[in-house]
C-alpha cells in the first residue's frame, strides 16, 4: 500500500507543504484536512483589496492551474480534533480518522478576541474569509469605525475603511504603535500615516468595555472617553491553534514546539506556519513567526525532515510587508531593542525612505516605505556586511 | 522596435524599465538579455525593481518568481505568467519588440 501523509491545515502553510512534498518527489497519498469550507485562499488581501471590494474571491484563491497534478485528497470543512501518536492517526470531528505515515501540523492561528466580549453584533475580528465577508457587509452601511489595536491588521483595516469613506478611530494601549516589530522611533513614523489620511489615533489608552445591547454602540476607554461606533474591529494579535493537540503527546508552548527543521517531539510529525514555534539558535528559544513568507517557505525544510532527506537547518531572513494608505511598508531581518535605526535613503517626512537597523555597526534589519527596489537589494544582502548602494 | 539603451548601460544582474503601452522590463543575465512585462501579475509591482536570481526575477513586493525566458511564475501569490518580448541587439543598442513573444516562451 502506498504511504499516506496527512496535512492538517489548508491555508498557505498546508498548501505549501503539500506542494513541497511533490517537489521533493514524494509519490504517496496526501490528505489535506481544513476546517474552513473554502479552498485555500490568500489572507493578506482580506484587510486590503478584498475588504475594499477591489479583489474578488477568485483573485485571492491560492490554487494554481496545475494543482491537479499534485493529486491531493481534500477534506475541507473538516476539523481535526485529536492526534493519536501511536497509530499516527488524525481524529476528525465527525468521528472518523485519517491514518497516516507522516503528519504535517499546519493549523495556523486564530484572532484573539476582547476578553469579556459580550457577543455584540457589529464587533469583528479579521482572520478568515468569512470574517472578511461579514466585516465588508457591515462596513457598507456604517459611518463610524473603531479599531482596537494599531498593529498591521488594525492599520490596514483603518486604511481600507477610510477609502470607503468611514470616520475611523484607532485605539492602541501602547504609547507607540508597532514598537515591537519596528522599534518606537520607526513605529511612530509609520503611525503618522493615520493622521495623514484623516484617521484619529489614540495611544496609551486601553479599552474598558463595549457599550450596546444586541448591537455595539460605543467603545469605552480606560481614560473615560466614550467613542461612538457602528462597527468595531478587534486587531490584538493571534493565538496558535494547538488545543486539539493537548492529549497528543506533542510538546506545546506558544505553539507546537519544533527543532530548527520543523520536527516536533514525536517522530513522523512536523509542524509548519503560524502554529509552529521553531527553535532559534540566535534567540536561544523557540520562536513562533506569523509572517506570510515564512508560511510559504518554511514547509519545504519541514517536509524534507519528514521524508528523512533534510539538510542543514534553513536560516531565512524574516520578511513581511504591509500596505496602508497607499504606502508600501516592507521589513526584513531581526530587530531588537538597542539597535540603531539610520535613514539611508529618502526621508520620513516624505513617506519614502529606507532605514537600516544597525547593531555593532552592522545592518541586522531593514525597513522601507515606498522603496521597493532599494529594499529588495538590502533584504537580499542582509547577511553580508556591505549592502548595495542602489 | 523600441530602443532601450546601449548594452553597456545595462550590466549583468541589472534591469531597466521601458515605457511602452504596457511597461516592459529588460534584464541582463550574464550577457543575455530578456524582456518581460514589467507589471507583476499579482498586484502592481515593477518587476524591474525585483531581484534577478539566475534566469528568474523575484517580485520586489511579495516574492513570486518569474522565469525570464518563459514568463512562468514559480509560486504564490502570483498565479498567472507574465508576457515575454523579443529582444534584439544591434550595433551595441538593445531593442525590444513588444507583443512578439521571446523565442522559447510558453
Ligand atoms: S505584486 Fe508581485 S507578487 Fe505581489
Amino acid at each position: 500500500m502506498s504511504p499516506t501523509i496527512a496535512v492538517v491545515g489548508a491555508s498557505l502553510a498546508g498548501l505549501s507543504a503539500a506542494r513541497a512534498l511533490r517537489d521533493q518527489s514524494y509519490d504517496g497519498r496526501i490528505v489535506v484536512i481544513g476546517d474552513e469550507v473554502h479552498a485555500p485562499y490568500d489572507r493578506p488581501p482580506l484587510s486590503k483589496g478584498f475588504l475594499a471590494g477591489t479583489a474578488s474571491l477568485e483573485d485571492i484563491t491560492l490554487g494554481a492551474p496545475d494543482d491537479a497534478e499534485l493529486r491531493l485528497e481534500w477534506r475541507l470543512g473538516t476539523t481535526a480534533v485529536g492526534l493519536d501518536h501511536r497509530s499516527r492517526s488524525v481524529l476528525l470531528h465527525d468521528g472518523s480518522e485519517v491514518r497516516a505515515d507522516g503528519v504535517v501540523l499546519a493549523t495556523g492561528a486564530r484572532a484573539r478576541r476582547l476578553p469579556g466580549g459580550k457577543g455584540l453584533d457589529g464587533v469583528h475580528v479579521l482572520r478568515s474569509l468569512d470574517d472578511a465577508i461579514a466585516l465588508r457587509v457591515d462596513l457598507a452601511t456604517a459611518e463610524r469605525l473603531v479599531v482596537i489595536g494599531a498593529g498591521f491588521i488594525g492599520a490596514e483595516v483603518a486604511s481600507t475603511a477610510r477609502t470607503l469613506g468611514l470616520q475611523v478611530t484607532v485605539v492602541e494601549t501602547q504609547p507607540v504603535p508597532l514598537a515591537g516589530p519596528l522599534g518606537p522611533e520607526m513605529g511612530g513614523v509609520c503611525a503618522e500615516l493615520h493622521a495623514d489620511h484623516g484617521t484619529r489615533l489614540l495611544t496609551g489608552t486601553g479599552v474598558a468595555g463595549l457599550v450596546g445591547t444586541g448591537r455595539v454602540e460605543a467603545v469605552d476607554l480606560t481614560d473615560g472617553t466614550r467613542l461612538p461606533a457602528d462597527v468595531v474591529v478587534v486587531g490584538i494579535g493571534a493565538t496558535p491553534n494547538t488545543e486539539w493537540l493537548a492529549d497528543s503527546g506533542v510538546a506545546l508552548g506558544n505553539g507546537v514546539l519544533t527543532d530548527a527543521r520543523g520536527a516536533t517531539t514525536i517522530p513522523g510529525v512536523v509542524a509548519v506556519g503560524d502554529c509552529a514555534a521553531a527553535w532559534s539558535a540566535s534567540h536561544g528559544r523557540h520562536v513562533r513567526i506569523e509572517h506570510w513568507t515564512h508560511a510559504l517557505e518554511q514547509p519545504a525544510a519541514a517536509v524534507a525532515t519528514l521524508l528523512g532527506t533534510g539538510g542543514p537547518a534553513p536560516t531565512p531572513v524574516p520578511y513581511f510587508w504591509s500596505d496602508q494608505y497607499g504606502a508600501r511598508i516592507q521589513f526584513a531581518g531581526s530587530r531588537r531593542d538597542g539597535d540603531v535605526a539610520r535613514v539611508v535613503e529618502g526621508s520620513c517626512a516624505d513617506r519614502s525612505f529606507l532605514v537600516a537597523y544597525e547593531r555593532d555597526g552592522h545592518p541586522v534589519a531593514v525597513l522601507g516605505m515606498n522603496q521597493p527596489r532599494l529594499f529588495t537589494r538590502w533584504r537580499r544582502q542582509l547577511r553580508s556586511a556591505v549592502p548595495a548602494t542602489s | 522596435m523600441i530602443p532601450v539603451c546601449p548594452t553597456t548601460a545595462l550590466p549583468p544582474g541589472e534591469a531597466i524599465r521601458v515605457d511602452a503601452d504596457e511597461p516592459i522590463a529588460v534584464f541582463n543575465v550574464d550577457g543575455d538579455f530578456y524582456a518581460i512585462d514589467d507589471t507583476c501579475t499579482h498586484q502592481d509591482a515593477s518587476l524591474a525593481d525585483g531581484w534577478v536570481d539566475g534566469c528568474a526575477v523575484e517580485c520586489p513586493l511579495h516574492a513570486s518568481c518569474f522565469d525570464l525566458r518563459t514568463g512562468k511564475v514559480s509560486g504564490p501569490p502570483a498565479k498567472t505568467p507574465v508576457g515575454t518580448h523579443r529582444v534584439v541587439v544591434q550595433d551595441g543598442t538593445i531593442y525590444v519588440q513588444p507583443g512578439t513573444a521571446a523565442d522559447g516562451a510558453a
